[in-house]
């Protein structure tokens, strides 16, 4: 556990609700986003842009994280080979679809609401990625 | 008011992105880590949804009594209640891609701009899942209405 960071995790898990909120308050629209991106395909003009700009500000933030901290760009690791990243991928789009929401809708919204759907699918989508996770680190040893 | 609107909704995502950078949920090695209770255990991402959620849970009390958003005339939820089988099937098949990678959606829109060629693959395949959803939708409905 020494990459334990809470007070981090639990600030900026304080500035994804705000934005949940934000987004609630003014616009009447829910932050979830795979509803947000994986409905842009069907949305009326006046639907679209408001989506399109909420991704363009999702897109923008690592510079205007590099701007305010002192760490610059957000350092990531991705472990996962190509074959990997290309059926994650198309499993965490058709999923989420799908299930109609994600970590954000579900996990965040749907749960702070106690909709019982959210709750199923946050702990469904938990459990199956624990156990991905660990069928991945543990008995295939990848 | 549609000027606003959009840019209320710029900065939500701004805010939104940022909060993953600031958490390093934006990371995928972190999330595996959260979701390696066997291993080397990780429970930030626990403090994350708490602080996320709290800040969510409270705002939606304090927002329920107005009538309409302040930037457009109504609030839209999902109406749905009842817990079917897409919706588990759809949470299960997310979180073994989830697991896979370790990238959910909003993570993976938000590290774009980092440069990596794998999120762009993975961008790239989690469109053409939303899009092969789309199709199975189609012709769902086809289905229905050639009965």
């Amino acid at each position: 556990m020494e990459n334990f960071s809470p007070g981090a995790a639990a600030i900026g898990g304080v500035l994804i609700g705000c934005a949940t909120l934000l987004l609630w308050l003014m616009n009447g629209r829910l932050a979830g986003i795979s509803s947000i991106l994986g409905g842009l395909a069907q949305a009326t003009p006046g639907d679209r842009w408001w989506r399109i700009a909420f991704i363009g500000g999702l897109i923008a933030a690592p510079l205007a994280y590099s701007a305010i901290s002192a760490h610059g760009l957000p350092r990531i690791t991705i472990a996962a080979s190509p074959a990997l990243l290309v059926a994650g991928g198309l499993l965490v789009g058709f999923g989420t679809r799908l299930g109609g929401g994600c970590t954000s809708g579900h996990g965040i919204w749907g749960t702070a609401r106690l909709s019982k759907r959210s709750l199923v699918a946050t702990a469904a989508f938990m459990a199956s990625g624990m156990i991905v996770v660990f069928l991945l680190r543990h008995v295939f040893g990848g | 008011m549609t000027f606003w609107r959009i840019g209320a909704a710029f900065a939500a995502g701004l805010l939104f992105g940022l909060g993953l950078a600031v958490s390093r949920m934006i990371d995928p090695a972190k999330v595996q880590a959260f979701l390696d209770i066997a291993g080397n255990w990780d429970p930030s991402l626990a403090f994350v949804m708490l602080g996320a959620v709290s800040v969510a849970a409270v705002g939606f009390r304090f927002a329920s009594n107005r009538e309409h958003p302040i930037l457009d005339r109504d609030f839209r939820a999902p109406t749905k209640t009842l817990v079917d089988r897409p919706l588990v099937a759809g949470a299960i098949l997310f979180g073994i891609g989830w697991g896979l990678v370790g990238y959910c959606p909003g993570p993976a829109l938000a590290s774009l701009l980092l440069g990596r060629s794998e999120t762009l693959l993975f961008v790239a395949a989690m469109l053409a899942g939303m899009g092969a959803h789309r199709c199975f939708e189609l012709f769902g409905q086809r289905d229905r209405t050639a009965k």
